[in-house]
C-alpha cells in the first residue's frame, strides 16, 4: 500500500490532505471531528483583525443537475475572538499530535501587528503558519488580503516582517486576482518564505435573480462580489499550479507548494500532485459532502498509486510537469482526427452540428445507400417509430478534411464513441519556434505561409 | 439534446420536439407552447393519448440502452401551462374572403380547422353531436384525458376565429347543396361511426364500446359497470373499456379475442397496463350466443379458434374447432370490434377504398375541392389523434395554395 504521508517543509501528516483555511476549520469541534475522520491536517480559519459577518453570505453556481459546481463567498476571516482560536488551535495540536495543524492569519500591514499574530500562534503549538493575503472581498477593502497579494512589494515586505519572528514554517497562500501569479510567488521567496499555496478564490459575481432584479445572493438588497471556489475553478488553479512549477526562481527556491482550487475526489487530488503540489487542501467539497469524503480521497489515491507502482506522494510530485508547454513548442506536425464507433453512436447529430455550424464541417450524415444528405431529409408524410429510426443516417468524419479539433469528442454523450485517433508524423516534426528560427519569411508573410503550406502538403480545407 | 432528432422525426406533427423541451429547460415555457403549437394545434390532447412508445418516445436516441426521455409527459407540462394561463399565441391572418366549411370537429377537423383560421380564411365548423372535440371528448377515456382538456383546446381554435356549429347534421341541415354552394372549400373529418354488428343472438343485450366510454366520461354516475364483464375485441379502444370496468368496480373483467396476442391490434404498453389493471384474457374465442334472462345477461357463449392461413388483413385467419362451445358467465356484455365506416362518403357520393373515403396525396376526395383526413380515410396503418391532426394541417395548406394561387 502506497504511503501517503508527507512532509511539507518541515510540517508533517498522515496523508497530503488538509481543511483549507475556511469555514470547515473554523472551531476546534470541526477540526477535531475532522481529524477523527481522517484529515492529515487543517489550515485554520484565517485568526487577525476584528470582523462583523453578514447573511446570505454564501451563493453558488447550479449547472444543470450539477449542484455547487461553484460556490462564492463573502464571509470574513474568523469572526470568533482570537483567544478563543488560540486557545482552541493549542487543544487541538496536543490531542493530534501527528496532524498538521496551520494557522492562517491576517492582520493590518503593519510590522507590529504581524510580529504580535505570529508570536501567538506560535505559542499554541501549532505547526506552521498560513499568510493569507488572497481573500477577495471585505479585508482587501480595509488593505488586507488581496489588497496584499496583489501587490508584489506588499507581499515582500510583509513576508519580511513575518520572518523576523517565525520560527515554524511559513506558507504565502497566493491570490489568483492578478495577471501573473508568478510576481506575488518571487517576492515570497525573495522574503525568506519557507512554502507557496494557491489558489485564494477568485473573484465573482454569482448572477442577478431575474424576478427581483437582485444580485444573488441578496445582501438587504445588495449584493457584490465574492471569492469563487469549488469544481470549477480546478481548472484555472492547475495552470496557476504549473506556472509557478515552471518558473525557474520559484522552482530553483525549492519551496513546496500546497494546492488548492476545486479539489473534489482523488483525482482530482492525483492531478494537483501530477503538476506539483506537495500537499492539498480541500473546502468547497467539504462544505458540500461533509468531512467523510477523505475516505475515498485517501483510499483511491493510494489505489491509484499502488496501480501505477508509486509508493510515496514525493514520487508523484511533479511527474506530469514537464510536459507543460508553450504553444510555440508544440510539434506542428502532430495530427489526430476523430472516429466515430458506429456501434456505440446514438445518431443524436450532436458532434455533425458542432462540427457543421462552428467548427470545421467535416462530418457528413450518409443514408442506408451511402449518400450524403442534409438534415431533416425525410419526407413530412413519413413518421412513427420504426421509420424514424430505420432511415436515420450515420455520421462519418471525412477524415481528410479533420483538423482534429477534438470539439466532436467534447460534445459526443456517449463514453468512449468518438475516438481522436493519433496518426503517424507523415511530415518531420517542427515547432513554430523552430520554424520561425529556421524560416522566418513563412512566420511573418502571409504568402510565404501559403507557399511553405503548399510545399508541406498541408491542405486547409 | 439531439439536433436534427429522430422523435421530431417520429411524430407524425413533427414537433420540434428538442426545441420544447430545450425551452422547458431554460424556463421559457411560453416559447416551449408556442413550439409546440406551431406543429401540432392539438397539443394537449397528443400529450396525453399518444402512443408514443411508438412514436417520439420510441425513437429517443437514449431508448437503446437507457429510458428514453419522457417527450409525452413534458409536452403535457408545457401545455399545462399555456392553458392554466389562457395564453393566446396566435392571431389569424388578414382576412381572405374566402369560406371554408370544415365537417366534423373531431383532431382532424379541429386542426385543419384552426390552421386555415391562422392563415386568414372564414371557417365554420360543422358538428353533429352537442360538443365538440370527437373522439378526444366522446371516446378517450378520462383516466387518459378529462372531457375539460378537449374543451380548452376547442375554446382555443374558437378563438382563433373559426365558427362552431354543433348539433349540425350535414346532409339534412346544411344541406349538401347548401355545404358546397356556400362555401368555397370543403373539408371532412367526420371520423367513423359505431361499432359494426358481431351478429350473433343476444346481441340487442351487447354494449357498443364507444358508448360505454362515453357514459363513464359524461355521466359516470348513470354509467351501469357489471360485477363480471366481458369485452369482446382486443384492440385499442376495447382496453379502454376493459380499464373503465375495472376502475368503476367491475370484480372481474375479462377481454375475448378471436385470436392471440400476437395478432392483437392493441399497443403492447396498452397490453401492458391493462394486464397490470387485474384484466384477464381469453384468446382464440369467438362469441356465437348471449345467454339472458329476460334481458339480463347471463353468459357469453363462445367457441375455442384455431389459427389457420392468413387472410386479407396478412394474420393468420381463426377457424372454429369444432365441439368446443363453451358458456363464460357474465352480467355485462361490451364490443369493441372496430367502427362502421364514413357514411359520408355515400352522401358526398365520393369513392372509397375498403368504405373509407379515397383521397389523393393532398387529402382531396374524388369531388374537387372535398377534401378528407383523419380516420375517415385511413384505409391504411393505425388510425391515431395525432394522424388525424397531421391530416387536418396538411390539408389546410393544400386547401390554402389552392384558394390563394387560384382564387
Amino acid at each position: 500500500m502506497a504511503d501517503l504521508s508527507i512532509n511539507f517543509a518541515g510540517i508533517r501528516s498522515p496523508n497530503p490532505f488538509w481543511l483549507a483555511s475556511a469555514p470547515p476549520s473554523n472551531s476546534g469541534d470541526q477540526v477535531h471531528r475532522a481529524f477523527e475522520a481522517g484529515w492529515g491536517g487543517a489550515v485554520w480559519k484565517t485568526i487577525g483583525a476584528p470582523v462583523l459577518n453578514v447573511s446570505n453570505r454564501y451563493g453558488a453556481w447550479h449547472y444543470g443537475n450539477q449542484k455547487m459546481l461553484a460556490i462564492n463567498n463573502v464571509e470574513l476571516i474568523s469572526d470568533r475572538p482570537i483567544q478563543t482560536n488560540l486557545r482552541e488551535i493549542a487543544e487541538v495540536k496536543r490531542a493530534w499530535p501527528d496532524r498538521a495543524v496551520i494557522v492562517s492569519a491576517m492582520v493590518e500591514s503593519k510590522p507590529e501587528a504581524w510580529h504580535d499574530i505570529i508570536k501567538r500562534i506560535q505559542d499554541t503549538g501549532a505547526d506552521g503558519i498560513e499568510l493569507n493575503y488572497g481573500c477577495p472581498h471585505g479585508m482587501s477593502e480595509r488593505g488586507m488580503g488581496a489588497a496584499v497579494g496583489q501587490v508584489p512589494e506588499y507581499c515582500e515586505q510583509i513576508t519580511r516582517w513575518v520572518m523576523e519572528v517565525a520560527k515554524i514554517p511559513v506558507i504565502v497562500k497566493l491570490t489568483p486576482n492578478i495577471s501573473d501569479i508568478v510576481m506575488p510567488a518571487r517576492a515570497a521567496v525573495a522574503a525568506g518564505a519557507n512554502a507557496l499555496s494557491l489558489i485564494n478564490t477568485i473573484n465573482s459575481i454569482i448572477g442577478v435573480d431575474l424576478d427581483t432584479l437582485e444580485i444573488t445572493p441578496n445582501i438587504g438588497g445588495r449584493g457584490g462580489h465574492g471569492g469563487y471556489a469549488g469544481p470549477a475553478v480546478k481548472p484555472i488553479a492547475l495552470n496557476m499550479l504549473a506556472a509557478l512549477g515552471r518558473d525557474s526562481v520559484v522552482s530553483n527556491s525549492g519551496l513546496p507548494i500546497s494546492g488548492m482550487g476545486g479539489i473534489t475526489t482523488w483525482r482530482d487530488a492525483a492531478e494537483f500532485l501530477l503538476l506539483g503540489a506537495r500537499s492539498l487542501q480541500v473546502c468547497t467539497a467539504v462544505m458540500h459532502y461533509g468531512f467523510r469524503i477523505i475516505e475515498d480521497l485517501c483510499d483511491g489515491l493510494s489505489n491509484w498509486m499502488d496501480e501505477k507502482g508509486f509508493a510515496t506522494i514525493p514520487d508523484v510530485v511533479a511527474r506530469s510537469l514537464h510536459r507543460v508547454s508553450d504553444f510555440k513548442d508544440f510539434d506542428l506536425s502532430f495530427r489526430a482526427v476523430a472516429r466515430i464507433d458506429q456501434n456505440k453512436c446514438i445518431r443524436c447529430d450532436l458532434c455533425y452540428v458542432a462540427c457543421n455550424d462552428t467548427a470545421h464541417q467535416c462530418i457528413d450524415l450518409i443514408d442506408k445507400n451511402g449518400k450524403v444528405i442534409p438534415p431533416s431529409a425525410y419526407d413530412p408524410r413519413s413518421n412513427g417509430k420504426a421509420e424514424a429510426v430505420s432511415t436515420r443516417p450515420s455520421v462519418v468524419v471525412r477524415e481528410v478534411d479533420c483538423v482534429g479539433c477534438r470539439l466532436c469528442y467534447n460534445v459526443c454523450p456517449v463514453d468512449n464513441c468518438i475516438q481522436m485517433v493519433e496518426l503517424p508524423n507523415a511530415k518531420p516534426s517542427i515547432t513554430w519556434d523552430e520554424l520561425s528560427q529556421q524560416q522566418r519569411a513563412v512566420t511573418e508573410d502571409w504568402q510565404q505561409m501559403e507557399q511553405y503550406r503548399h510545399k508541406m502538403g498541408i491542405r486547409i480545407h | 439534446m439531439c439536433y436534427d432528432a429522430p422523435c421530431t422525426h417520429a411524430c407524425p406533427t413533427h414537433i420540434d420536439i428538442p426545441k420544447f423541451i430545450k425551452k422547458i429547460n431554460t424556463g421559457n415555457l411560453r416559447g416551449s407552447a408556442r413550439t409546440i403549437f406551431e406543429s401540432n394545434l392539438l397539443g394537449a390532447t397528443c400529450a396525453r393519448v399518444c402512443p408514443v412508445q411508438e412514436l417520439c418516445e420510441g425513437a429517443c436516441v437514449l431508448g437503446f440502452e437507457r429510458k428514453p426521455i419522457a417527450i409525452g409527459r413534458l409536452q403535457r407540462y408545457a401545455m399545462d401551462h399555456a392553458y392554466s394561463r389562457r395564453i393566446e399565441f396566435f392571431r389569424p391572418a388578414a382576412s381572405t374572403g374566402k369560406k371554408i366549411a370544415v365537417v366534423g370537429a373531431g383532431p382532424a377537423g379541429l386542426s385543419c380547422a384552426g390552421e386555415l383560421a391562422k392563415l386568414g380564411h372564414s371557417v365554420t365548423l360543422f358538428e353533429r353531436r352537442d360538443l365538440a372535440g370527437g373522439l378526444s371528448t366522446y371516446g378517450i377515456i378520462a383516466l387518459r384525458e378529462p372531457v375539460e382538456v378537449a374543451l380548452m383546446e376547442v375554446s382555443m381554435i374558437q378563438k382563433l376565429g373559426v365558427r362552431l356549429e354543433t348539433s349540425k347534421d350535414v346532409g339534412t341541415n346544411p344541406t349538401v347543396t347548401e355545404l358546397q354552394e356556400d362555401f368555397d372549400s370543403v373539408f371532412l373529418g367526420v371520423g367513423l361511426g359505431h361499432t359494426p354488428q358481431l351478429g350473433i343472438p343476444g346481441e340487442e343485450y351487447i354494449l357498443d364500446g364507444l358508448q360505454y366510454i362515453e357514459g363513464s366520461k359524461l355521466l359516470p354516475s348513470r354509467l351501469r359497470v357489471g360485477r363480471n364483464v366481458i369485452v369482446v375485441g382486443a384492440g385499442n379502444t376495447a382496453i379502454d373499456c376493459a380499464t373503465i370496468a375495472r376502475r368503476m368496480g367491475a370484480e372481474r373483467v375479462t377481454m375475448i379475442y378471436r385470436r392471440t396476442e400476437n395478432e392483437m391490434t392493441a399497443y403492447p404498453h396498452e397490453y401492458d397496463f391493462v394486464k397490470r389493471e387485474g384484466v384477464a384474457f381469453w384468446f382464440l374465442a369467438q362469441p356465437i350466443k348471449v345467454h339472458h334472462e329476460n334481458g339480463i345477461v347471463k353468459a357469453l357463449e363462445c367457441v375455442r379458434m384455431a389459427l389457420g392461413e392468413p387472410d386479407a388483413s396478412g394474420r393468420p385467419s381463426p377457424q372454429p374447432l369444432p365441439d368446443s362451445n363453451m358458456l363464460l358467465p357474465a352480467d355485462q356484455i361490451v364490443k369493441a370490434i372496430g367502427q362502421h365506416k364514413p357514411s359520408i362518403a355515400q352522401l358526398l357520393n365520393l369513392k372509397t377504398e375498403k368504405g373509407f373515403i379515397d383521397v389523393s396525396e393532398n387529402f382531396e376526395t374524388s369531388s374537387p375541392g372535398i377534401f378528407a383526413g383523419g380516420d375517415c380515410i385511413r384505409a391504411r396503418g393505425s388510425a391515431s389523434t395525432v394522424m388525424a391532426v397531421q391530416d387536418g394541417k396538411l390539408a389546410a395548406r393544400v386547401i390554402h395554395q389552392r384558394l390563394v394561387n387560384h382564387g
